[in-house]
């Protein structure tokens, strides 16, 4: 009935799981910039730690279920909380596919564009990190959780506007690219900015979940 | 015994339906913040409701008894089964009800038919007590939850530990109201039948029970029975109950608990007096009315409104209809049984000196029994049952965890299965069309070996026709030598073998369309085949000529005869529809 133990299981592994995503996004974008500067083996370093990443974030999540259901934790708030790990797990899974999408296509991007496009993976990386810092506040401090996610919000709407600014960049001001080429970019540029996206959306879950348990 | 248990069987009835309509009030809010299921709620519910009667219902079993000092064993059972049966019907047609309002209401009744005196004073005590109740919980409630929030946010606990507290607080204050309402409601139960408590005396050594306190087990008993009856009956859901956050369903037991405590405790009534403020009446109240009342606290300091107005005015008809509907069937049972049985019906007024003589004939007739040994056998026998209990169903829910994990492998192991199956399929795929563009070029060098032989042959007929010729003197015979030598070379030109290996390729890559071609269009000749094919490669008018070894006229005549055996209209675009199909 008061199984403490199991509490403080499932407090680690949350604890594990949110630290993997955060190094997720950390490789994922030391991967992109490895990519841009041509550092193949490095990449492919990056690549390989991702996927590992993801497949044990997979894994901590299922454990976590597990124990959440099995040990009936925190019945109420259960369904949300797995809800947000699973978006969680989203962004890293989707982290792992961009990289090997860049593995895979190699795109071709023009060295004037790296600049532009290290800073979009920064924001994406940003937002995600302030996702994970808004998470852990929700375990602990509901109340803190609206001053995190405002800063999800902020550089998800930053990278939108610097995802349009690189594609109307590549369509406009970029003759010598031929139409497959700037097909490819934007394409690679969505891949990035998705990131920020998926963030967005786990956040909107986790402003809700906020609210319902600060009422 | 059987006498008494005869008599008390109405209060006993009255009992059940207490627990089954305070069921919800008790622990409906635990069970809907689903931290506790309804099983252990009620076991620890009826345990604590048993231990509140037995060990702190005097108090308010004496203000039903001061109400109404009844000596007829017929008019208390009367007055206890009319109180059930108003109970009965206010639950059927769903309006929050108070047992205690309907004994009230039964023993004024009875006290009017009687004209016998009424205690107003008690009576007022115990109106103004109803009335006290819910907002006491209003006010205790808000208070409670503003410490609890603040408690909660100052102290940052993770989301799972602090689950883990307010599932153990829960548990706490589940007792702590049950105790409350066994303490303060056994009174509706009991309260009439006081004068019938057996002579009997029972030790348990650490503790001993009078026979009033055997009454109030066996009232406790019943609303512990109307508590199972609830789960039996709700079948282990929450349904029609208020839905709490678990601190909130805390609070609101919390303040039910103290409410009832508040009016039960001739302990804290004593402190009361002593520090020479007035003591709250310890007089039964309706948990229900507390429940309703602290969810409105918690309501008023959350800015939202919990519970709607019609539960309210649901609360206020309850208020009315229990009292008086149980007063006036008391009053017309009464008119039945004096009229038709001609039941002699007298109210006499409680006394000090009837109560007094009535203790010494008690003790004269004192029935003791002693329980000492059985007792701690039956409590060593429930700790090794629990025990043995707790034990298997710790190795029970182990084996469910490690049964569970395993699955899981399993799908993992299976579905890593798939996914190499997968790989490897598509490996075998790569490897199959490796083989075929393999086959491919093996074949384009044999071709072009034999090709690159037979050039050389042909080189050496046209060396061998030269050397011939230069032989020759005479004109005749040499401008013959070079006409042969001429067709031979116009032959070659034409290139048939190398045009029938060019065509036999094109149809191998496109092998859809021109399978499409020869099914959807017949009627077509080798030639407009061998034209739509080049038109699909792109090829110029000009190349598609020299390739067929036409003019490029023949080439635009051919090209319109196949639009033609198309079908297709003169603004569509052949290479169009050739490119589409």
């Amino acid at each position: 009935m008061f199984n403490f133990k199991h509490a403080n299981k499932s407090i680690d592994l949350i604890e594990q799981f949110l630290t993997l995503i955060d190094q997720g996004s950390l490789i994922f974008k030391d991967g992109v910039k490895n990519y841009l500067q041509g550092n193949r083996e490095n990449f492919e370093d990056n690549l390989k730690t991702l996927s590992n990443l993801s497949s044990e974030a997979n894994i901590k999540k299922r454990e976590l279920e597990n124990v959440l259901y099995t040990q009936s934790l925190m019945p109420q708030l259960r369904g949300d909380i797995l809800e947000l790990f699973d978006k969680l797990n989203n962004i890293i899974d989707l982290a792992k596919s961009n990289l090997f999408e860049f593995d895979l296509e190699v795109p071709f991007i023009p060295s004037e564009l790296n600049q532009d496009l290290t800073k979009l993976t920064e924001l994406s990386v940003f937002s995600i990190d302030s996702l994970i810092h808004a998470a852990r506040a929700y375990l602990r401090n509901p109340e803190s959780v609206k001053e995190q996610l405002h800063r999800v919000y902020l550089y998800e709407n930053e990278a939108d506007k610097l995802a349009a600014s690189i594609k109307r960049r590549v369509f406009q001001d970029m003759p010598q690219l031929k139409l497959s080429e700037k097909f490819h970019l934007r394409y690679f540029t969505l891949h990035i900015e998705i990131l920020s996206d998926v963030a967005q959306q786990a956040a909107d879950l986790l402003s809700i979940m906020a609210i319902k348990r600060t009422i | 015994m059987v006498l008494v248990l005869f008599i008390i069987s109405s209060g006993l009835f009255l009992g059940w339906l207490l627990g089954t309509n305070d069921t919800v009030s008790l622990f409906g809010t635990s069970i809907s913040s689903k931290n506790i299921n309804l099983e252990k709620a009620a076991f620890i519910s009826g345990f604590f409701i048993i231990l509140g009667a037995i060990f702190q219902g005097r108090g308010t079993t004496a203000s039903i008894h001061g109400l109404g000092n009844i000596f007829e064993p017929a008019i208390a059972f009367s007055i206890a089964l009319c109180a059930a049966i108003v109970v009965l019907i206010l639950i059927k047609v769903k309006l929050p009800v108070s047992t205690s309002q309907a004994i009230v209401g039964g023993i004024i009744g009875w006290s009017i038919f009687t004209q016998g005196g009424i205690d107003f004073h008690l009576l007022f005590k115990i109106v103004s007590a109803w009335i006290l109740a819910p907002v006491i919980g209003i006010i205790l409630s808000a208070i409670l939850f503003v410490l609890v929030r603040w408690l909660m946010r100052r102290s940052h606990i993770h989301v799972i530990t602090l689950n883990s507290y307010l599932r153990i607080a829960l548990i706490l204050v589940i007792s702590l109201a049950a105790f409350g309402l066994g303490a303060n409601n056994i009174g509706n139960v009991i309260g009439v039948f006081s004068n019938f408590s057996p002579n009997m005396f029972i030790d348990f050594g650490f503790f001993s029970i009078d026979g009033l306190q055997i009454l109030f087990l066996l009232g406790g008993i019943s609303i512990a029975s109307g508590i199972f009856t609830y789960k039996w009956r709700s079948n282990g859901t929450s349904e029609g109950i208020l839905s709490l956050t678990p601190e909130a369903a805390i609070v609101v037991l919390l303040s039910q608990a103290l409410v009832l405590f508040m009016f039960s405790s001739s302990w804290l009534a004593g402190i009361f007096v002593s520090a020479g403020l007035p003591p709250f009446p310890l007089v039964p109240v309706s948990s229900t009315q507390i429940v309703v009342g602290a969810v409105i606290g918690i309501g008023i300091i959350k800015g939202a409104r919990e519970i709607e107005f019609k539960t309210l005015a649901g609360i206020g008809l309850g208020w009315i209809i229990a009292p008086s509907g149980t007063g006036l069937l008391t009053y017309s049972v009464l008119f039945v049984f004096q009229r038709f049985f001609d039941f002699p019906l007298v109210n006499k007024p409680l006394s000090i000196s009837s109560g007094q003589s009535k203790f010494n004939d008690f003790l004269d007739h004192l029935y003791t029994i002693n329980m000492v040994l059985p007792g701690i056998i039956i409590l060593s026998a429930t700790f090794i049952l629990v025990f043995i209990y707790l034990f298997f169903r710790q190795q029970k829910l182990r084996l469910k965890v490690e049964k569970d994990m395993l699955i899981q492998q399993n799908q993992l192991y299976q579905s890593q299965k798939a996914i190499n199956e997968l790989e490897m399929k598509t490996i075998w795929m790569e490897n199959e069309a490796l083989n075929v563009k393999l086959q491919v070029k093996r074949k384009e060098f044999i071709d072009v070996a034999l090709n690159i032989n037979e050039q050389r042959i042909f080189l050496e007929k046209i060396s061998s026709g030269i050397n011939q010729i230069d032989k020759i003197s005479e004109q005749e015979g040499r401008s013959e030598k070079l006409k042969e030598l001429s067709l031979l070379i116009k032959q070659k030109m034409s290139f048939s073998h190398e045009k029938k290996e060019f065509y036999l390729q094109i149809e191998d890559i496109h092998k859809d369309f021109h399978m499409k071609l020869k099914t959807t269009f017949p009627n077509l000749t080798d030639l407009e085949k061998r034209l739509a094919g080049l038109l699909r490669l792109n090829l110029s008018t000009k190349e598609i000529s020299s390739l067929l070894n036409i003019s490029s006229k023949s080439v635009e005549v051919a090209r319109y005869r196949l639009k033609k055996k198309l079908s297709l209209q003169k603004d569509k675009s052949l290479i169009d529809f050739i490119n589409n199909l």
